[in-house]
């Protein structure tokens, strides 16, 4: 029961992890109607921003994290601006090969910057040691927990109380609405691609300090992605009831059926096989709006 | 309409195959093995086409689909002691199966959710060759005996160039004849407005599986001719990325065209060879990971400034400019 309950534990701080890099791809999506691949590149870029800050320049970690957002902020300016605008009224293909390409390019730069090596700051953060009877939580997990947790307070009263986030809401929900009302629909998409920049970098930032930097790390927003589909593509809360349901479900798969097969990596290719099986019976996930088409 | 309608296109495609013939008497082994490689890619850029280009089924899980044709091939010939040739009908079935399990969602989505899915059917694809590893090799891969044709082993590079050409036209000839079927034009009416094709009396359910399929067994041809090429089959040769760098020849090369298709997979190929010669010369000048970073940018940033600036690909330039030739001296400027 306590090898059970310990899984769960650690399952939720990871779950919370991919909620906050899923719920960036959340954002880009309703707001600009774009699918953002690049957003597992994201967290790749913060992984290794976490490091140059942490560990070359030996900075604190709030400094940090707030250094590192302030470069998520210029990435996301330019990506937006540079890739991303001349393709607005393109076909939905051609927006999604951008952000694949983007990833690409995302990619080759962190090979190009950081060396492509395996990069860890362990001992850097601060220690926080949780213990409920028998289960311990670690540090690092306990610290992702608590990241994700305000940020994404800080996101819901963004949208809730300030202007922009008014109208990003607005767009989301009929751009020719918005733009008739004299909102600039281009603000509101730079926005929100700096808003998934941020998510990106700090969930990487935290998973980074969990289990250290490589360029696989990228493969954490296909996570992301099992997790956005599972809760529905447009709904921010069900990102984050399904970010925890897919990293408890994940641990405790993992803990369980690995000694049974014989190679492992169940974890690894878990959420995969849980996407395939909500798209084909369930393809608009727990929350998501069931888009009825016409001709 | 006849694929070949002038006196013209038939000298040109005469002088073509005349050239496929005999160029492996003067090139060298190294630009042998380049066109090879082309060969390949164009076999399952063509089964991407289908799919993508025709049915606008997005897939970003073509190698997985390789892989399960290669691995079909590689078990049939080298554990079972089958010939080259009845494996490979087998295998281009099996990942024509394969391709109709992972399609079926494509029923129910589409877009970005289907991508998705096919993302998730490489994952899964990869996962199960290394799970069963007693059959497969794992990690480890396994050997793959060369082709025979009789008593005859296509060992050296330009017999087996000719056997990747001789897949090549004719998957080539065979893709362009399926775009002008039947089901070529359901596809296409699938691709531009799902719902009222699905209206005009055109079965989503059968389209949509048909183009899977068929697009899957081209990706199993071309995973056969990998593997067999190679000796040897793993995983590594099997990368997430190629899918990407598939779909990247298919913008490149202009979505929906057979011609699109070739010039694409030509044109990226000959990139991935020049970064292969600069990159060297780069990780020795700036730093040791630069060769690598070097072939992720330049495919980053091509398929960027394709998307950007020439969305609908070389196919489409090549049409205006002969066009602008046949209308000279009287061209309208547009």
């Amino acid at each position: 029961m306590t090898f059970f309950l310990q899984l769960v534990v650690t399952g939720l701080a990871l779950g919370m992890i991919y909620a906050l890099v899923a719920i960036g791809f959340v954002i880009i999506l309703k707001c600009s109607n774009a699918f953002n691949i690049a957003q597992g590149h994201f967290v790749l870029i913060g992984g290794y921003l976490g490091y140059t800050f942490l560990v070359v320049f030996g900075l604190s970690i709030w400094i940090s994290i707030l250094l590192a957002i302030g470069t998520a902020i210029i990435m996301g300016l330019l990506i937006e601006r540079l890739a991303l605008r001349p393709l607005v009224g393109q076909p939905e293909l051609a927006i999604i090969m951008m952000t694949i390409a983007l990833a690409t390019v995302l990619e080759g730069l962190a090979t190009l910057i950081w060396g492509g090596e395996y990069k860890t700051y362990h001992g850097v953060l601060p220690t926080l040691a949780l213990k409920l009877g028998e289960i311990s939580m670690p540090s690092e997990s306990l610290i992702g927990l608590i990241v994700s947790v305000a940020a994404l307070i800080i996101f819901m009263l963004f949208f809730r109380y300030t202007k922009i986030g008014l109208a990003m809401r607005a767009t989301a929900e009929d751009l020719q609405v918005v733009q008739s009302v004299g909102i600039k629909a281009t603000t509101v998409y730079a926005v929100s691609w700096i808003i998934a920049c941020v998510v990106g970098v700090i969930g990487g930032i935290l998973l980074g300090g969990v289990s250290g930097v490589m360029i696989p790390l990228a493969e954490v927003g296909l996570k992301a992605f099992a997790v956005v589909l599972l809760g529905g593509a447009n709904s921010i809360g069900g990102a984050i009831v399904a970010g925890v349901i897919l990293g408890v479900l994940e641990n405790v798969a993992a803990g369980y059926l690995d000694p049974l097969l014989p190679r492992g990596g169940l974890a690894n290719v878990f959420p995969f096989i849980v996407m395939i099986i909500v798209l084909i019976f369930k393809p608009h996930g727990l929350f998501g709006l069931v888009r009825i088409e016409r001709i | 309409m006849a694929i070949f309608r002038t006196r013209g296109d038939w000298g040109i495609l005469l002088a073509f195959l005349v050239f496929l013939s005999v160029c492996p008497l003067f090139l060298s082994d190294r630009i042998l093995t380049i066109m090879t490689m082309i060969g390949i890619a164009i076999v399952s850029v063509h089964g991407l086409n289908i799919l993508t280009g025709y049915c606008g089924q997005i897939s970003i899980g073509h190698v997985g689909f390789m892989a399960v044709g290669a691995y079909v091939s590689a078990i049939l010939t080298a554990k079972l002691g089958w010939s080259f040739w009845t494996a490979l009908p087998c295998a281009a079935l099996a990942a024509g199966i394969a391709g109709l399990i992972f399609g079926l969602p494509s029923l129910k989505i589409k877009g970005f959710y289907l991508i998705m899915a096919t993302i998730a059917a490489h994952f899964i694809i990869i996962w199960l060759i290394l799970q069963l590893y007693h059959v497969t090799g794992g990690p480890d891969g396994m050997p793959v005996p060369k082709p025979k044709i009789g008593g005859f082993v296509l060992k050296s590079k330009a017999s087996y160039f000719y056997l990747v050409m001789v897949f090549t036209c004719l998957s080539t000839l065979l893709a362009n004849n399926i775009a002008r079927t039947r089901a070529g034009r359901a596809f296409v009416a699938v691709r531009d407005n799902d719902l009222a094709a699905e209206v005009m009396g055109i079965s989503l359910w059968s389209y949509k599986l048909q183009a899977f399929f068929i697009g899957c067994v081209y990706a199993g041809v071309a995973g056969v001719l990998l593997v067999h090429y190679y000796a040897f089959a793993s995983v590594d040769q099997f990368p997430f990325m190629d899918s990407v760098w598939y779909l990247g020849m298919l913008i490149v090369g202009g979505m929906g065209s057979t011609s699109g298709a070739i010039m694409g997979a030509i044109s990226l190929k000959l990139l991935d060879e020049l970064v292969t010669i600069v990159g060297p010369i780069l990780s020795a000048v700036v730093a040791a990971q630069a060769a690598a970073s070097l072939a992720l940018i330049t495919r980053g940033l091509v398929i960027i400034l394709f998307l950007i600036f020439e969305p609908r690909g070389l196919a489409h330039r090549w049409g205006m400019i002969k066009t602008y030739f046949r209308l000279w001296p009287f061209s309208h400027e547009e």
